[in-house]
This record gives C-alpha cells, sequence and structure tokens, in this order.
C-alpha cells in the first residue's frame, strides 16, 4: 500500500459559530490514508469525527486547513464524483426499486439506461440482494437496507467510500455480519475506506488504522496500528492480539477524555445534518 | 445471508374488485341502514314535510326534477373544476417559489398559514361584486382561494421536509439543484400535495355552492336550493343537496384514484406496512 495517499489532511480545523458563541468541532487534524486503507474514525460524542468525515467529502468545508483527494482539492474530488457516502440512516428512496435507488448515482452522471441497469445489477450481486432487486426499500430488514446503500454508494466505483457510523442503527448480530460482509466488499473493490464509529470492537476488527479522537476540540489523539492479519473472519475477534488491540483503542479513548468522567452532556457539538439515533452501551 | 422474501403481491383485477367489495360492504349496510331509519322516524313521528322529508319524498324530487337539477349540476361543477384548477395550480407554483426562497419562506408563510385559518367563504359577497353575479368566476375565484392557502401550504412542507442525509447524498453526488428536486423533492412532496387535494375537493365544492347562495343565475345547485326553500318545495331542495353531496365526493374519490396512479408506492406502502 504505498504511493501517494489518497487523502491528506493538513491542519484542518473547523469552527461552528452558534447562538452560544462559536464552538471548535475539530482543530490541528494532520491525516494521510493511503490508497487500500481501512481508517475507522472512533471518539466519544462530539469529538467531531462525523464532521471530520464531511470534511473529508466537502460536504463541509473547513475553517483553515487543507484536504486534498486524489491529489485534488476535495471539492474537486466531489465534482469528479471521486465518494461514496453511506450514513446511519440509509436514504433509500420508497418511490424507486431497491435496483432503480442504486441506478440513482448513474442516472445523475446521465450514463445510458442499459449500462445503468448493468452496473446496478453488479453491485447488487456484490452486496448479495440480487433476488430482491425490485422490492421497494420498506419491504427490506435493516441490515438489507444498508447493504443497498453500500450497493449505492460503489456503483460510481468511487475511490473513497465515506461511512458514517452505517451499523449504528442495527443490532449486535446483524452488525457483526454486516462487518464481515463490509470486508468481503472491501477486499473485492480494493477502495479506500474511512469509517466513522462507536463501538471499539467494530474499529478494530474491520481497519487497517484506527483513529482515536477527543473531543472539545475534536482531535486526533492516537493512531492505532491494526496489525491482524487482513484476512479477517469470525475467529479474529478471539484472537489475543485482537483483544489487546480493543484494551489498546479503549486505553486511549480514555487517556482523552477529560478528567471528570463521563466526557459531559451529549451536546452533538460537532455533529450537524442528519438526526441520528445513537446506539450507546460499547460492548466488548 | 439473503433470506427469501416472498414476492410483493400481484393483485387481479377479480381480486381487486372482490377486495374492494368487501371494503365497502359495512359502510353500504350502514348508509342503507342509516336512510331506512331516517323514513321511518320521519313517518312514525310524521314530520312535516318542510321540516324534514324522507328519504322517499327526495327521491321523488330527485326524479322528477332531474333535468332542471342536472343542468344545474353542470354548472355547479363548471365553478367547481375552474375554482380547483386555478386555486391548484397557484397554490403548487406558489408552494414551489416559497419553498425554493429562504426569503419568501420566511415573509409570507406566516401570512399563509394565518389566512388559511379566516373564514374565507364570508368574503362571498365581495367576490360577486368584484367578478360579477352572473359570472361563473365569482364562484370559482372563492373556490381558488379556499384551495390555495392548503395546497400552498402543503406543497412547501413536502418540498422542504426532506431528510438532511438525503440532500447530503445528493451533494455527494454532485447533483444539480434541479436534480434535487426531480428527484427528491418533488416526489418527497407528493403525498403532501395529494392531501391537500384531497381537501381542496372539498373546499372547493363548499365554495362554489355557498357562494351561490350569494347570489347566482338560477341554474345553479346554490340558487335551486335557496329557491327551492323559497317556495316550501323543501325535498327539491334537498334532492340538489344530494346532488352537491354526490359532487364532493365524486371528486374526493377521483383524487383518490389519481394518487394511486401517480404514487403507487406510497398506497402499496400504506396497504403494506
Amino acid at each position: 500500500m504505498t504511493g501517494a495517499p489518497v487523502v491528506e489532511l493538513a491542519g484542518v480545523s473547523k469552527r461552528f459559530g452558534g447562538t452560544a458563541g462559536p464552538v471548535d468541532a475539530l482543530s490541528g487534524i494532520d491525516l494521510r490514508i493511503e490508497r487500500g486503507d481501512f481508517v475507522s474514525l472512533i471518539g466519544p460524542s462530539g469529538c467531531g469525527k462525523s464532521t471530520l468525515l464531511r470534511i473529508v467529502g466537502d460536504l463541509i468545508s473547513p475553517t483553515t486547513g487543507t484536504v486534498t483527494v486524489n491529489g485534488k482539492p476535495a471539492a474537486r474530488a466531489r465534482l469528479d464524483r471521486d465518494y461514496g457516502m453511506v450514513f446511519q440512516v440509509p436514504v433509500l428512496f420508497d418511490w424507486r426499486t431497491v435496483q432503480k435507488n442504486v441506478e440513482l448515482p448513474l442516472e445523475i452522471i446521465g450514463s445510458p439506461k442499459s449500462e445503468r441497469a448493468a452496473k446496478a445489477s453488479a453491485m447488487l450481486a456484490l452486496v448479495e440482494l440480487s433476488p430482491f432487486a425490485g422490492h421497494r426499500p420498506w419491504q427490506l430488514s435493516g441490515g438489507m437496507q444498508q447493504r443497498v446503500a453500500i450497493a449505492r454508494a460503489l456503483a460510481l466505483d468511487p475511490a473513497i467510500l465515506l461511512m458514517d457510523e452505517p451499523f449504528g442503527a442495527l443490532d449486535e448480530m446483524t452488525r457483526e455480519r454486516m462487518n464481515l460482509e463490509l470486508l468481503r466488499i472491501w477486499d473485492r473493490t480494493g477502495t479506500t475506506v474511512i469509517f466513522v464509529t462507536h463501538s471499539i470492537p467494530e474499529a478494530v476488527f474491520l481497519s487497517t488504522r484506527v483513529a482515536v479522537m477527543s473531543a472539545r476540540p475534536g482531535r486526533i489523539t492516537h493512531m492505532v496500528e491494526v496489525d491482524l492479519p487482513r484476512e479477517r473472519n469470525v475467529e479474529t475477534r478471539e484472537m489475543e492480539r485482537y483483544f489487546e488491540l480493543v484494551t489498546e483503542v479503549r486505553e486511549a479513548l480514555r487517556a482523552g477524555e477529560p478528567p471528570a468522567g463521563d466526557g459531559g452532556p451529549e451536546s452533538g457539538d460537532g455533529e450537524p445534518a442528519s438526526a441520528r439515533v445513537r446506539a450507546e452501551g460499547l460492548s466488548g | 445471508m439473503s433470506v427469501a422474501l416472498p414476492e410483493p403481491p400481484r393483485r387481479t383485477a377479480a381480486a381487486w374488485v372482490g377486495s374492494g367489495i368487501r371494503d365497502w360492504l359495512p359502510a353500504a349496510v350502514v348508509f342503507a341502514g342509516f336512510l331506512a331509519c331516517w323514513e321511518l322516524v320521519v313517518v312514525v313521528f310524521q314530520v312535516k314535510q318542510f321540516i324534514l322529508p324522507g328519504p322517499l319524498a327526495i327521491a321523488a324530487a330527485w326524479r322528477a326534477e332531474l333535468p332542471a337539477l342536472w343542468a344545474a349540476t353542470t354548472y355547479t361543477v363548471t365553478e367547481i373544476l375552474l375554482g380547483l384548477g386555478i386555486g391548484v395550480t397557484a397554490g403548487i407554483l406558489a408552494g414551489v417559489l416559497t419553498a425554493r426562497f429562504v426569503a419568501l419562506r420566511d415573509s409570507l408563510m406566516p401570512f399563509a398559514i394565518a389566512a388559511n385559518s379566516v373564514p374565507i367563504l364570508a368574503f362571498a359577497p365581495i367576490f360577486n361584486n368584484w367578478f360579477g353575479i352572473a359570472n361563473p368566476l365569482s364562484k370559482a375565484m372563492i373556490a381558488a382561494v379556499l384551495c390555495f392557502f392548503p395546497v400552498m401550504i402543503n406543497t412547501v412542507r413536502g418540498l422542504i421536509s426532506v431528510q438532511p442525509a438525503a440532500l447530503e447524498l445528493m451533494r455527494s453526488y454532485a447533483a444539480s439543484e434541479l436534480e434535487v428536486f426531480r428527484r427528491v423533492r418533488v416526489p418527497n412532496a407528493l403525498p403532501f400535495v395529494f392531501t391537500a387535494l384531497r381537501l381542496a375537493t372539498t373546499l372547493a365544492t363548499i365554495g362554489a355552492v355557498v357562494g351561490e347562495y350569494f347570489g347566482a343565475p338560477k341554474v345553479s345547485l346554490g340558487q335551486y336550493v335557496a329557491t327551492s326553500f323559497g317556495y316550501l318545495s323543501v325535498e327539491n331542495a334537498w334532492a340538489a343537496i344530494v346532488f352537491t353531496a354526490a359532487i364532493g365526493i365524486t371528486l374526493y374519490l377521483l383524487v383518490v384514484l389519481l394518487e394511486r396512479l401517480v404514487m403507487p408506492w406510497y398506497t402499496a406502502q400504506a396497504q403494506e406496512t
């Protein structure tokens, strides 16, 4: 995994102006992500991890610093459709079938009809949902809806997949299956992934690197290299090294907490936009 | 990982009619019972004809007066449809502009919501004065104003109540504002607009008929009701009221039908979940 980085952040900070005075959501973020990396952003609520993800995706712009994606500014990368996004809510449109939902980005870039259909079918096959192409989103379970969202995000062969707590609303069993599923897809597509999560086990299990963040202002305090074998499966979760890494991330998180304890009220400072339902109670 | 889910059911025409009968049967029975009780009350208590005619008397009047009633209905329906056309078109256009421009939203929405709770029917004589008692446009405009505000308000709500994540998704695809409007906002607004349309059919019918009470050509349902009461041929008035009810119900059902054609996904979801 060498060569020019896919994502490079230098001196990125974000200040939100609010009625209660400005809030520093992020400060002094430097991050380099290589091609094919799987980087998780983990941290307490309000640490700005979702904000950071949105800055990389040019959904919001940083107050200071630069974001370079594939050697160009993030805004250019967005216009070039280098991103695939998956949110905590699947954002599927009920007026479209599953197939047509996956075709949406292809319609926007104006690909011909036959090409759209073929590409969407291939993506649905990748997430193993081909039999459901003609269904409506509400007829699928939460996990299946999220897999449709992943298929849609991959439809444009994006250089980077940005995922904002995509499995946060799912139950633990489904979440673990989705983790395996995502790794399989990542392996097949070779795409670079940035993954925001609240779950320590999930971050360690999925990632090549885990960026541990602290709140107010949001900073990356530790980078944990996950030196588990690339091939991961159910046994990975029982490896000694896996537990060590989980502990390492947990201790890094604790080190970033304010001494008073629980990190204060859930203000959601640096977490704009989408209404989120948080799955609290980190297990493992 | 994939669990076989049954194919969405495809209903045959026969099954559709069958379920239609099943759905409507209880209501039809209740309605027939209601008519029977009405007739019974009128006969047993010997209610005077000018207080309350029985359904049979109304039916007889209905048959005798059919040509006159039909002419009046045609006239009034023209007013209603004209009013609906003007009010709904203007309401949707105003809604689109208001949703698009935040400045308009901030300045117009409170006004629209306030106007929506004003008894606009009170303006009926003024509209007659402006557009002319004999001009169908005077009633059409009352109907139009009555429809306008609910349609506008619901259009705005439907266009702006889009999931923030949906907008972020479209932004991540570098979709133009027109694309977002076409592919996200409009389909999202449709259920809201249809809710307003259902209401609009009722409001337009009320607007036109009540407008006619304040003055209209003889060949109109409102005037027919008013003059029949004047001559104490109350069963004729009731026969005309049955026509106004039929107009309202028919228009409502037409909107429901249109709704099923335009957004089949919405009705299907309502039935399945």
